[in-house]
Protein backbone atom coordinates (compact mmCIF):
# COMPACT_ATOMS: atom_id res chain seq x y z
CA UNK A 1 0.00 0.00 0.00
CA UNK A 2 1.38 3.42 -0.91
CA UNK A 3 3.19 5.26 1.87
CA UNK A 4 3.66 2.09 3.90
CA UNK A 5 7.38 1.93 3.24
CA UNK A 6 8.24 3.34 6.67
CA UNK A 7 5.59 1.44 8.60
CA UNK A 8 6.95 -0.35 11.64
CA UNK A 9 6.58 -4.07 11.17
CA UNK A 10 8.32 -4.94 14.43
CA UNK A 11 9.09 -3.18 17.70
CA UNK A 12 10.64 -4.38 20.93
CA UNK A 13 11.99 -2.55 23.96
CA UNK A 14 14.63 -3.79 26.38
CA UNK A 15 15.62 -2.45 29.81
CA UNK A 16 19.23 -2.04 30.91
CA UNK A 17 20.50 -1.77 34.46
CA UNK A 18 23.45 0.57 34.78
CA UNK A 19 26.55 -0.96 36.32
CA UNK A 20 25.34 -4.49 35.66
CA UNK A 21 28.37 -5.96 33.94
CA UNK A 22 27.18 -9.50 34.54
CA UNK A 23 24.49 -9.06 31.91
CA UNK A 24 26.64 -6.96 29.60
CA UNK A 25 26.00 -7.77 25.96
CA UNK A 26 22.76 -9.63 26.67
CA UNK A 27 20.51 -7.17 24.86
CA UNK A 28 22.65 -6.76 21.75
CA UNK A 29 22.74 -10.56 21.65
CA UNK A 30 18.94 -10.70 21.70
CA UNK A 31 18.73 -8.02 19.00
CA UNK A 32 21.13 -10.08 16.90
CA UNK A 33 18.93 -13.17 17.30
CA UNK A 34 15.86 -11.20 16.21
CA UNK A 35 17.62 -9.86 13.11
CA UNK A 36 18.99 -13.30 12.23
CA UNK A 37 15.52 -14.79 12.59
CA UNK A 38 14.16 -12.09 10.29
CA UNK A 39 16.59 -13.12 7.58
CA UNK A 40 18.57 -9.93 7.18
CA UNK A 41 21.95 -10.01 5.43
CA UNK A 42 25.16 -10.75 7.31
CA UNK A 43 26.34 -7.19 6.77
CA UNK A 44 23.22 -5.63 8.27
CA UNK A 45 23.31 -8.03 11.22
CA UNK A 46 26.98 -7.31 11.90
CA UNK A 47 26.61 -3.53 11.73
CA UNK A 48 23.45 -3.52 13.85
CA UNK A 49 25.03 -5.89 16.42
CA UNK A 50 28.16 -3.78 16.77
CA UNK A 51 26.29 -0.49 17.10
CA UNK A 52 23.77 -1.93 19.56
CA UNK A 53 26.53 -3.57 21.62
CA UNK A 54 28.41 -0.29 21.94
CA UNK A 55 25.22 1.58 22.85
CA UNK A 56 24.31 -1.05 25.44
CA UNK A 57 27.78 -0.89 26.98
CA UNK A 58 27.60 2.90 27.19
CA UNK A 59 24.43 2.66 29.27
CA UNK A 60 25.92 -0.01 31.53
CA UNK A 61 29.20 1.88 31.98
CA UNK A 62 27.97 5.42 32.37
CA UNK A 63 24.26 5.60 33.20
CA UNK A 64 21.94 4.54 36.03
CA UNK A 65 19.55 2.72 33.73
CA UNK A 66 18.19 2.89 30.21
CA UNK A 67 16.15 1.35 27.44
CA UNK A 68 16.99 0.12 23.97
CA UNK A 69 14.19 -0.02 21.40
CA UNK A 70 14.47 -1.82 18.09
CA UNK A 71 12.19 -0.82 15.23
CA UNK A 72 12.07 -2.62 11.91
CA UNK A 73 10.53 -1.11 8.77
CA UNK A 74 10.71 -2.37 5.19
CA UNK A 75 13.60 0.00 4.43
CA UNK A 76 15.60 0.36 7.63
CA UNK A 77 16.30 -0.68 11.19
CA UNK A 78 16.14 1.97 13.86
CA UNK A 79 17.55 1.66 17.35
CA UNK A 80 16.67 4.20 20.02
CA UNK A 81 18.58 4.29 23.29
CA UNK A 82 17.46 6.45 26.19
CA UNK A 83 19.23 6.54 29.51
CA UNK A 84 18.97 8.26 32.88
CA UNK A 85 22.25 9.50 34.27
CA UNK A 86 24.70 12.37 34.30
CA UNK A 87 24.44 12.99 30.59
CA UNK A 88 27.29 14.09 28.30
CA UNK A 89 28.73 17.58 28.97
CA UNK A 90 30.51 17.90 25.61
CA UNK A 91 29.23 15.70 22.80
CA UNK A 92 31.97 16.70 20.34
CA UNK A 93 34.56 15.64 22.88
CA UNK A 94 32.71 12.41 23.61
CA UNK A 95 32.71 11.56 19.89
CA UNK A 96 36.51 11.93 19.71
CA UNK A 97 38.27 8.58 19.47
CA UNK A 98 40.24 7.81 22.60
CA UNK A 99 38.37 10.21 24.87
CA UNK A 100 36.92 8.32 27.80
CA UNK A 101 35.53 9.06 31.24
CA UNK A 102 35.70 5.40 32.28
CA UNK A 103 36.70 4.42 35.80
CA UNK A 104 39.11 1.66 36.76
CA UNK A 105 36.50 -1.08 36.98
CA UNK A 106 35.36 -0.33 33.44
CA UNK A 107 38.93 -0.30 32.09
CA UNK A 108 39.82 -3.56 33.80
CA UNK A 109 37.07 -5.30 31.86
CA UNK A 110 38.38 -3.90 28.60
CA UNK A 111 35.72 -1.26 28.15
CA UNK A 112 36.24 2.50 28.13
CA UNK A 113 38.48 2.61 25.07
CA UNK A 114 36.77 5.85 24.08
CA UNK A 115 35.68 4.40 20.76
CA UNK A 116 32.10 3.32 21.39
CA UNK A 117 30.37 6.34 19.86
CA UNK A 118 32.67 6.44 16.85
CA UNK A 119 32.08 2.71 16.31
CA UNK A 120 28.34 3.39 16.32
CA UNK A 121 28.78 6.23 13.84
CA UNK A 122 30.92 4.08 11.54
CA UNK A 123 28.41 1.25 11.47
CA UNK A 124 25.20 3.26 11.17
CA UNK A 125 23.87 5.19 8.20
CA UNK A 126 22.50 7.96 10.40
CA UNK A 127 23.06 8.80 14.03
CA UNK A 128 21.58 11.39 16.39
CA UNK A 129 22.96 12.00 19.87
CA UNK A 130 21.53 14.48 22.35
CA UNK A 131 22.01 14.86 26.06
CA UNK A 132 20.79 16.88 29.01
CA UNK A 133 23.25 17.34 31.86
CA UNK A 134 22.05 15.75 35.05
CA UNK A 135 19.23 13.92 33.29
CA UNK A 136 20.47 11.56 30.61
CA UNK A 137 21.25 10.86 27.00
CA UNK A 138 19.24 10.03 23.88
CA UNK A 139 20.79 8.16 20.98
CA UNK A 140 19.20 6.93 17.81
CA UNK A 141 20.74 5.32 14.79
CA UNK A 142 19.47 3.95 11.52
CA UNK A 143 20.79 1.12 9.42
CA UNK A 144 19.44 0.99 5.89
CA UNK A 145 18.43 -2.37 4.58
CA UNK A 146 19.99 -3.59 1.39
CA UNK A 147 17.43 -4.23 -1.31
CA UNK A 148 18.37 -7.87 -1.60
CA UNK A 149 17.43 -8.53 2.03
CA UNK A 150 14.58 -10.97 2.26
CA UNK A 151 12.22 -10.01 5.03
CA UNK A 152 10.35 -12.70 6.91
CA UNK A 153 7.13 -11.38 8.42
CA UNK A 154 7.59 -10.98 12.15
CA UNK A 155 5.10 -10.80 14.97
CA UNK A 156 3.51 -7.37 15.29
CA UNK A 157 4.56 -5.08 18.18
CA UNK A 158 5.52 -7.00 21.29
CA UNK A 159 5.56 -4.84 24.39
CA UNK B 1 47.60 -21.08 7.76
CA UNK B 2 44.58 -22.35 9.65
CA UNK B 3 43.71 -21.97 13.32
CA UNK B 4 44.60 -25.65 13.72
CA UNK B 5 48.07 -25.03 12.21
CA UNK B 6 48.62 -22.32 14.82
CA UNK B 7 47.42 -24.60 17.61
CA UNK B 8 49.90 -27.30 16.53
CA UNK B 9 52.76 -24.87 15.91
CA UNK B 10 52.49 -23.19 19.29
CA UNK B 11 51.21 -26.05 21.40
CA UNK B 12 48.11 -24.08 22.32
CA UNK B 13 45.52 -25.60 24.63
CA UNK B 14 42.05 -25.81 23.11
CA UNK B 15 39.33 -24.68 25.51
CA UNK B 16 36.40 -24.21 23.09
CA UNK B 17 35.38 -24.29 19.45
CA UNK B 18 37.14 -27.53 18.58
CA UNK B 19 34.88 -27.95 15.56
CA UNK B 20 35.92 -24.70 13.96
CA UNK B 21 39.68 -24.92 13.84
CA UNK B 22 39.88 -25.41 10.08
CA UNK B 23 39.31 -21.75 9.28
CA UNK B 24 42.03 -19.94 7.34
CA UNK B 25 43.56 -17.09 9.37
CA UNK B 26 43.66 -13.75 7.53
CA UNK B 27 45.93 -11.96 9.95
CA UNK B 28 46.10 -11.04 13.60
CA UNK B 29 45.15 -8.39 16.11
CA UNK B 30 46.32 -7.92 19.66
CA UNK B 31 44.38 -5.80 22.13
CA UNK B 32 42.58 -5.81 25.44
CA UNK B 33 40.15 -2.94 24.89
CA UNK B 34 37.04 -4.35 23.26
CA UNK B 35 35.97 -1.29 21.27
CA UNK B 36 39.49 -1.07 19.88
CA UNK B 37 39.22 -4.65 18.58
CA UNK B 38 35.75 -3.89 17.22
CA UNK B 39 37.18 -0.92 15.34
CA UNK B 40 40.35 -2.53 13.94
CA UNK B 41 39.99 -6.29 13.92
CA UNK B 42 39.30 -7.87 10.52
CA UNK B 43 37.23 -10.88 9.51
CA UNK B 44 39.27 -14.06 9.90
CA UNK B 45 41.84 -12.50 12.22
CA UNK B 46 43.24 -14.39 15.18
CA UNK B 47 42.87 -12.24 18.32
CA UNK B 48 45.43 -12.21 21.12
CA UNK B 49 44.12 -10.88 24.43
CA UNK B 50 44.25 -11.26 28.20
CA UNK B 51 40.56 -10.51 28.69
CA UNK B 52 38.69 -13.63 29.82
CA UNK B 53 35.05 -12.57 30.28
CA UNK B 54 32.16 -13.58 27.96
CA UNK B 55 32.14 -10.35 25.99
CA UNK B 56 35.29 -11.44 24.18
CA UNK B 57 33.11 -14.07 22.49
CA UNK B 58 30.50 -11.45 21.58
CA UNK B 59 33.18 -9.25 20.02
CA UNK B 60 34.89 -12.11 18.19
CA UNK B 61 31.58 -13.34 16.80
CA UNK B 62 30.47 -9.83 15.73
CA UNK B 63 33.72 -9.32 13.87
CA UNK B 64 33.79 -12.89 12.48
CA UNK B 65 37.26 -13.52 13.88
CA UNK B 66 38.90 -16.91 13.40
CA UNK B 67 39.56 -17.41 17.09
CA UNK B 68 40.84 -16.02 20.36
CA UNK B 69 44.19 -16.81 21.98
CA UNK B 70 44.44 -15.98 25.67
CA UNK B 71 48.02 -15.03 26.47
CA UNK B 72 50.03 -15.48 29.61
CA UNK B 73 48.33 -18.75 30.51
CA UNK B 74 45.04 -16.98 31.28
CA UNK B 75 42.00 -19.22 31.38
CA UNK B 76 38.53 -18.25 30.15
CA UNK B 77 35.71 -17.78 32.69
CA UNK B 78 33.15 -20.61 32.76
CA UNK B 79 30.53 -18.24 31.27
CA UNK B 80 32.96 -17.45 28.49
CA UNK B 81 33.44 -21.13 27.69
CA UNK B 82 29.70 -21.71 27.54
CA UNK B 83 29.16 -18.79 25.19
CA UNK B 84 32.14 -19.86 23.05
CA UNK B 85 30.69 -23.35 22.62
CA UNK B 86 27.28 -21.89 21.67
CA UNK B 87 28.90 -19.60 19.09
CA UNK B 88 31.52 -22.18 18.03
CA UNK B 89 34.28 -19.64 18.66
CA UNK B 90 37.71 -21.19 19.23
CA UNK B 91 39.32 -20.18 22.52
CA UNK B 92 42.93 -21.21 22.85
CA UNK B 93 45.40 -20.69 25.66
CA UNK B 94 49.10 -19.90 25.33
CA UNK B 95 51.64 -19.83 28.12
CA UNK B 96 53.53 -17.10 26.24
CA UNK B 97 52.93 -13.47 27.18
CA UNK B 98 51.36 -11.24 24.53
CA UNK B 99 54.59 -9.71 23.29
CA UNK B 100 56.30 -13.05 22.69
CA UNK B 101 53.19 -14.66 21.23
CA UNK B 102 52.55 -11.87 18.75
CA UNK B 103 56.22 -11.79 17.76
CA UNK B 104 56.25 -15.50 17.05
CA UNK B 105 52.93 -15.36 15.16
CA UNK B 106 54.39 -12.59 13.04
CA UNK B 107 57.47 -14.72 12.34
CA UNK B 108 55.18 -17.48 11.17
CA UNK B 109 53.65 -15.13 8.62
CA UNK B 110 50.58 -13.87 10.47
CA UNK B 111 50.60 -10.16 9.76
CA UNK B 112 48.76 -7.32 11.44
CA UNK B 113 46.16 -4.91 10.13
CA UNK B 114 48.73 -2.23 9.41
CA UNK B 115 48.32 1.38 10.46
CA UNK B 116 45.22 3.13 11.70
Amino acid sequence: MAGAENNISFHEMFHIQGGNFTNAGLISSQVKKILKGAGFSGGVIRRASIATFEAEMNVICYANQGTISLFITPNFLKVVVDDEGNGIPDINLAMKEGYSTANEEIHELGFGAGMGLSNIKKNADQMILTSKLGQGTHLEFIISLERKDKLVPLCSSRE
Amino acid sequence: MTVFDIVKSFGLKIRAGENRLGEEVTGGYAGDLLSDVIAHGRKGNIWVTIQTHPNIVAVATMKELAGIILAGGREPDSDTLQKAEEEEMPILVSSLFTFELVGKLYQKGISGTGEC
